[in-house]
């Protein structure tokens, strides 16, 4: 068994390129502070990180070879599988990929398009909520996650009497939606907003401002902006490094443009722009913006684009999703950062040709060794907390 | 002790103290009593074995505390996908336990691959080909309520155990 | 800069570099000859009219055993202009090898492992070029339109 283990996985280090003083602590991948199946090979001198080696790979469920012997419309659901904690953000990305390379991205009705919007800002929520709470376990911190998942739980509900299921949800289609709201969502999202509003501010004071946590997280991993974008790193992590990029804004997909937010950066209030707790501080904001959203798209789907009896949200849905041959690269902005699709149809198949998806968790956890020289072995799960990424898009 | 509440005392448990009892019942009750499992995660139902462990549907309340050691834990709950990278290490960490150990695979991952089970070359389909599993929870991903229902089926089966007689022996005796 | 202007760049400094453009593509494509990848994308990273801060997505792609070739696709974004780009080179599929960009760009030292790992490119003067999500002992590379399971992988089976 032992002699197997070292051949599937061997370490980086050894003997021969360690010094004395230097010794390799294995943490994963069943560690609970891992969030998930990551293997961390950590080289300490002391209480010091000299070096981390990330061995991924533990959860690699072969969405690739998937989506390349699968028809587009059956695709869906393994993306819902990759980041399982925002399934809405990633299956939209997937569907505006293919509806892109069809040509009926511009037809899609103004219902459909805001009824996206709610259900991914609300998973927004949902998925800000587990990074949160599980950083706060992370770093000892044990209320904030059953108040967060108590919260979260709402969210799952509605969001199970919308498509059915609770956390991977196969609800948004190519070319449309599985059904349409359920009647009397609309009245019962706005009753959750005023439900949810003094709970944010709640986790402000027992989480993102508490004396503990910010003597924890702040001046803690400290992420340059210039590395961050060397990285490829979006998101969170890359706004809480001081730069203003958010998709939504910057590519005005959907119907963004026509909705009124901010994008909240990192500036450095418990320290400096780019540490663990800016990164924190710019989650819990967007949670803010989300619920400005949802107001925002409520109020629309109660007046503007109010739902009718003829109103078919599969109206538009393809029978036979067979694009031209082309290449097309989409992206969009999910919880985690930037989560792009590369596609390549050749034109005879129903099925892609060749489907790469660029998880964010993937870039935004390629920084962890330069980030985590030279801390504290302490401070390494603070840094892998406020990284806040998910192994199965890591891995996919 | 202060006298009315040794009174309280006696009221409760009979006048003499004494529970008579089958020593299997004793053992069996203490044993179903605090179902710890392992607090790892594979996948996807992990997040949904965390959502059971927390404030909605507080697996607390049937004994059930999520314990960090293999060597601390009654009961592994393999929570998702199982590749063949992983599969080892699942191994490794069931041996790692004490008896008496049991196994939940919980998701259609770890019964049978799940979704998974066509063109997922890396992954095992069915963490039973590794491991002996006790109770299967169907769903992708279950249920909290399903899960709750999978530790309930398990406290079933440890009930109808015997130490004294344990089955496994009459097997090899035959 | 249009992504005329982008060609005329690079045409002016490495005239054989380009050897097609594919305009059907969301972002447009140029196809660039291997031996010229690592100087077009430190031209496209370095000038001050492209600055193509951020590579978004690398791909390896097989055409299969019929048309024999391999392809890596790197997509570049500009940050500050909001420029698209995508880059391609064609391979063949025999001992496919190109140069690695992970001296430009950090992010290609992840990406560029999982295309050898998932399709066995191998990466020229890659920091660290070994598998990345498959076991370290896993025969062939599985995203290879010609791949085939393994039967057993440590005495468990593969098959369903």
């Amino acid at each position: 068994m032992t002699s197997q283990l070292t051949a599937s996985e061997p370490l980086k280090y050894s003997e021969s390129n360690l010094r004395t003083e230097e010794m390799i602590i294995n943490i994963g991948p069943q560690h609970p502070a891992t969030h998930g199946v990551l293997r961390l090979e950590v080289v300490t001198d002391g209480e010091l990180v000299v070096d981390v080696v990330p061995h991924l790979g533990y959860l690699h469920r072969c969405f690739e070879k998937h989506a390349e012997a699968l028809a587009y419309n059956q695709i869906i659901p393994y993306t819902d599988r990759m980041d399982y904690v925002a399934a809405m953000n990633n299956e939209w990305a997937f569907v505006m990929g293919v509806e892109k390379m069809l040509g009926i991205d511009q037809d899609i009705p103004k219902r459909i398009e805001y009824i996206r919007v709610l259900v991914s800002e609300l998973n927004r929520i949902a998925s800000h909520f587990v990074a949160l709470g599980t950083y706060g376990l992370d770093i000892g911190a044990f209320t904030p996650f059953l108040w967060m998942m108590r919260d979260r739980e709402h969210i799952l509900r509605m969001l199970e009497w919308v498509s059915g299921a609770r956390m991977l949800y196969n609800y948004i289609w190519v070319g449309g939606l599985f059904y349409d709201l359920p009647v009397g969502f609309e009245e019962q999202t706005k009753a959750f907003v005023t439900y949810l509003k003094p709970k944010l501010k709640e986790v402000e004071t027992i989480l993102v401002s508490n004396k503990i946590f910010v003597e924890r997280t702040a001046n803690v991993g400290i992420l340059d902006r210039d590395l961050a974008i060397n990285y490829g790193i979006t998101g969170p992590i890359l706004r809480g490094s001081g730069l203003r990029f958010d998709l939504r804004k910057v590519d005005g997909y959907s119907v963004y443009p026509e909705l009124n937010f901010e994008v909240p950066v990192g500036e450095g209030f418990q320290g400096t722009v780019g540490d663990c707790w800016d990164r924190t501080w710019v989650r819990y904001r967007e949670c803010w913006e989300s619920v400005r959203i949802i107001e925002q798209c409520i109020e629309k789907l109660l007046a503007d684009h109010k739902r009718t009896r003829e109103f078919n949200p599969q109206a538009l849905v393809p029978k036979k999703i067979r694009p031209k041959a082309q290449d097309l690269y989409v992206r969009a902005e999910n919880p985690k950062g930037e989560l792009g699709f590369f596609f390549r149809a050749n034109g005879r198949a129903d099925q892609p040709f060749r489907c790469k998806a660029r998880g964010p968790s993937f870039s935004n956890l390629s920084v962890l060794p330069e980030i985590s020289k030279n801390c504290m072995l302490g401070d390494l799960f603070a840094i892998v907390g406020s990284l806040d990424f998910v192994m199965g898009e890591v891995d996919r | 002790m202060d006298e009315s509440l040794s009174n309280v005392g006696r009221i409760k448990t009979g006048e003499s103290g004494i529970i008579i009892s089958k020593l299997d019942d004793l053992l069996n009750w203490a044993r179903l009593s605090s179902l710890w499992p392992m607090g790892f995660g594979l996948a996807c139902c992990a997040i949904e074995f965390m959502s059971t462990a927390s404030s909605a549907y507080d697996l607390d309340r049937f004994g059930v505390i999520p314990r960090n050691s293999p060597r601390q834990s009654d009961v592994m709950i393999v929570s998702g996908t199982v590749t063949f990278k992983m599969a080892e290490r699942v191994k490794r960490l069931y041996e790692q336990m004490a008896e008496p150990r049991y196994v939940i695979s919980m998701g259609s991952c770890a019964n049978c691959g799940g979704p998974y089970w066509e063109h997922g070359y890396h992954v095992l389909k069915g963490i039973d080909r590794v491991i002996p599993v006790d109770v299967y929870v169907p769903g992708c991903p279950p249920r909290p309520e399903a899960l709750i229902g999978g530790f309930l089926k398990l406290q079933e089966k440890i009930k109808g155990e015997s130490a004294l007689r344990p089955k496994g022996i009459e097997k090899l005796m035959k | 800069m249009s992504f005329e202007e982008i060609k005329e760049l690079i045409n002016r400094q490495f005239p054989v570099a380009i050897l097609s453009e594919d305009l059907t593509a969301t972002p447009n494509t140029l196809e660039i000859s291997k031996d010229f990848i690592l100087s077009v994308c430190q031209l496209l990273y370095e000038h001050d009219k492209t600055y193509f801060d951020s590579l978004s997505c690398l791909t390896g792609l097989d055409n299969g055993p019929e048309i024999n070739t391999m392809e890596v696709i790197y997509h570049l974004y500009s940050i500050p202009y909001d420029l698209h780009l995508a880059l391609k080179v064609i391979l063949k599929r025999e001992r496919p090898e190109i140069e690695s960009v992970a001296s430009i760009w950090k992010t290609a030292d992840w990406h560029e492992r999982e295309a050898y790992d998932l399709l066995g490119i191998t990466f020229r003067n890659h920091p660290d070029l070994r598998r990345i999500l498959l076991p370290a002992d896993w025969e062939g590379h599985p995203l290879k339109k010609d791949y085939v399971e393994p039967e057993f992988y440590h005495g468990m089976k593969v098959d369903y």
